[in-house]
């Protein structure tokens, strides 16, 4: 589904991703690890499009397509789906009308008619029992006095709504505490099917307990230095990254 | 020596409308001794300030030359807007009445009278016909013309006037509709829209005042409009100004409250080449709340300045103002908010916000609060800010599926809404949300 090809970029002139190469099929859940500023959260922006960051080498295929080319709309519509490690409040703007807004522009893309009202109510207050909830937050400005904790569940609830192929989750776990973090994770489940791919960016482990991944990668100075089934995330946790950063540079 | 020139050109104009006052003495022969003497009063005021220049400090940002210079001919009646043009700006249910003036005159095969107890709405030369007394005080008296040129103007030439007068303890519930229509010809034209609301004590009404502009050629249309809020009196208020990029419009909007009143009014301007606001609220009594919001939109080379001013003349008033603009090309906008609190007004709490949204690099804003405080225990705060539309949350839109456009659309929307929301008639609430819709400055980025 997603091929990344020795990825080269980074933001305001300053080289990041040193070279990233990864693979990402169906079905499968991935995680990639690393410390602060080893480039996890730009590999997830630059694949989302934003427009900050500068891509200066390689390439992204999506299902043999070239991802770097398109529009974030296009990406978002092509099914790729990035849940912000920050995500923006917009005042003035209400959740539930953007989120339409969204829905409606993909399925549009798709060529699927779009939902009216009634049939987009049904749709959400669905997802939003799945996360345990209230719909007053859809009546609220998108992410606008949400605690940390809501703006993180508003991102999975977006996603469960829009079903991407591919969700990358940008450091979701941070900030969490562990009902909210549990929540969190049944959402991801349920999102695990053959056809979709997920990716789990996250700097601690704790998340990994909940979404069980398939693959481990560790991110090191903007190149994957390391990669291994759930294990190594365990390892990691036991050892920290300087076992893995020393390792690299030997 | 060019600003001799200017100021030489200027003087021309003022003869232009000496000129014509003199010429229509005819007509004023059937108004009563007080208003001619109003009006006489008020072209000798026109004829001594002269029309403003960017040296006066009201006019800093604003270059009325265009206007000055232009030798405007009289709005000709009986000129037709174009085929259902005016449709969106009239209802048909749920208004207590609906008042259409075109090119200063009353339409009456547009309009629709009110039936409901309470509420008279008509012409100036109607009431003035039927031997209405009580205007003296308020017409021409509200809208004090003293340092305002166009006020002065307006007062001098208007042909006639809507009035609308809500009795003592009337409530009326659905809105009174006030449409001016200014309908260009082969020439340049100036009307001189002209509305008075009398809001009696205890009273509540709503009064709904559109401008709209039809024709090619830049027309002015130099409006004035006068509320006297009674003691306890509610007076919701929308003003709606709608003309083409091309046209200009002067808008004198004053209100003077008694005690205990609460007079809300929000303006919205969303068009035309120089639109100058000036928007005043008089509170003579104690406990009233007066609010002054305001929402304005340019694009292309055009102007808006809202100059508000409300004078705290007693204790224990409130006033609430926002004004937000939307500017895109290489419009500029210009807020100036006065607040005078005088020595007797202790426990004022006036409230002050403007913001403004440049959607180009080239658009611009000047803004200036203008506080004058001579009571020692009063809240008075003031806030400004002029920003772009934020790169952050329109990448959050459009990592969601969201185009560009749709995601300017919205922040924008979402930015107006805080003003839009607040519109209490909801067909009106919803048309302005298209009309915004469709006048949103176009994107920078290819």
């Amino acid at each position: 589904m997603l091929e990344i090809k020795e990825l080269r970029g980074g933001a305001e002139g300053r080289e990041i991703l040193k070279g990233v190469t990864l693979t990402v099929n169906k079905g499968e859940v991935h995680a990639i690890m690393g410390p602060n500023g080893s480039g996890k959260s730009t590999l997830a922006r630059v694949l989302a499009g934003h427009p900050a960051y500068e891509v200066t080498g390689g390439q992204v295929l999506l299902d043999g397509r070239d991802l770097l080319e398109m529009e974030p709309e296009e990406r978002a519509c092509e099914g790729v789906f990035m849940a912000f490690q920050y995500p923006v409040e917009i005042p003035g703007v209400n959740n539930s009308y953007f989120l339409k807004a969204a829905l409606n522009a993909q399925r549009k893309y798709r060529g699927e008619p779009e939902l009216d009202a009634m049939e987009f109510l049904e749709l959400v207050n669905d997802r939003l029992r799945v996360l345990h909830m209230e719909d007053d937050l859809l009546r609220r400005p998108v992410n606008e006095g949400f605690s940390g904790g809501e703006k993180k569940r508003n991102e999975i609830f977006q996603m469960l709504v829009l079903q991407p192929r591919l969700a990358i989750l940008d450091e979701t776990d941070s900030g969490l505490d562990i009902d909210a973090l549990r929540t969190v994770a049944e959402g991801v489940n349920a999102m695990r099917s053959p056809d979709r791919a997920i990716i789990v960016v996250t700097h601690y482990q704790r998340l990994l307990n909940y979404i069980v991944p398939d693959y481990v990668h560790v991110l090191s100075d903007g190149r994957i230095v390391r990669s291994g089934s759930k294990d190594l995330a365990l390892e990691l946790e036991q050892k920290g990254y300087g076992w893995i950063e020393a390792g690299a540079t030997a | 020596m060019s600003s001799v020139v200017e100021q030489g050109k200027a003087a021309g104009r003022v003869e232009h409308y000496l000129a014509r006052f003199d010429e229509e003495r005819a007509r004023r022969a059937t108004e009563p001794a007080w208003l001619v003497a109003r009006r006489a009063e008020a072209i000798a005021r026109f004829a001594a300030l002269g029309f403003p220049t960017t040296k006066d400090e009201e006019y800093r940002f604003t270059n009325v030359a265009p206007i000055a210079g232009t030798p405007f001919v009289p709005a000709t009646p009986g000129l037709q807007p174009p085929a259902g043009a005016l449709a969106e700006h009239l209802y048909d249910t749920g208004t207590a009445a609906q008042v259409v003036f075109v090119n200063g005159r009353y339409v009456p095969e547009l309009s629709s009278s009110a039936t409901t107890k309470g509420l008279q709405v008509g012409t100036l030369t109607e009431a003035l016909a039927a031997g209405a007394d009580d205007l003296e005080a308020v017409l021409g008296r509200i809208a004090a013309f003293d340092e305002f040129p166009f006020t002065a103007l307006n007062t001098a030439f208007f042909e006639d006037a809507v009035v609308v007068r809500v009795a003592p303890h009337a409530v009326i519930e659905a809105p009174i509709n006030v449409v001016f229509v200014s309908v260009g010809g082969d020439r340049p034209a100036i009307s001189f829209p002209r509305l008075l609301v009398v809001a009696g004590e205890h009273s509540q009404s709503t009064v709904i005042e559109s401008h709209l502009g039809f024709g090619d050629l830049a027309d002015f249309s130099c409006a004035v409009t006068e509320f006297e809020c009674g003691p306890s009196a509610i007076l919701d208020h929308y003003r709606v100004q709608l003309e083409r990029p091309h046209d200009y419009h002067y808008c004198r909007q004053q209100v003077r409250a008694g005690r205990a009143a609460t007079f809300i009014s929000h303006a919205f301007s969303l068009g035309g080449a120089i639109v100058r606001n000036d928007v005043g609220g008089e509170l003579a009594g104690e406990g009233i709340d007066c609010t002054l919001n305001g929402l304005y939109l340019a694009d292309g080379d055009t102007l808006v300045d809202n100059h508000t001013a409300i004078d705290h003349a007693q204790p224990h008033c409130a006033s609430h103002e926002v004004y937000k603009g939307i500017l895109g090309g290489r419009a500029r906008g210009v807020f100036n908010g006065k607040i005078v609190v005088r020595q007797d007004a202790q426990k004022t709490d006036a409230k002050q916000t403007n913001k403004a949204l440049l959607l180009s690099d080239t658009a611009q804003m000047n803004t200036k609060p203008q506080l004058e405080i001579f009571a020692d225990d009063v809240k008075c705060t003031h806030g400004a800010t002029v920003g772009q539309l934020d790169a952050d949350a329109l990448f959050y839109l459009r990592a969601r599926g969201v185009s560009r456009a749709d995601a300017r659309a919205l922040l924008i929307r979402g930015f107006a809404g805080d003003i839009v929301n607040r519109v209490r008639f909801a067909p009106l609430r919803e048309r302005l949300d298209g009309w915004l819709l469709a006048q949103i400055p176009r994107d920078d980025v290819k």
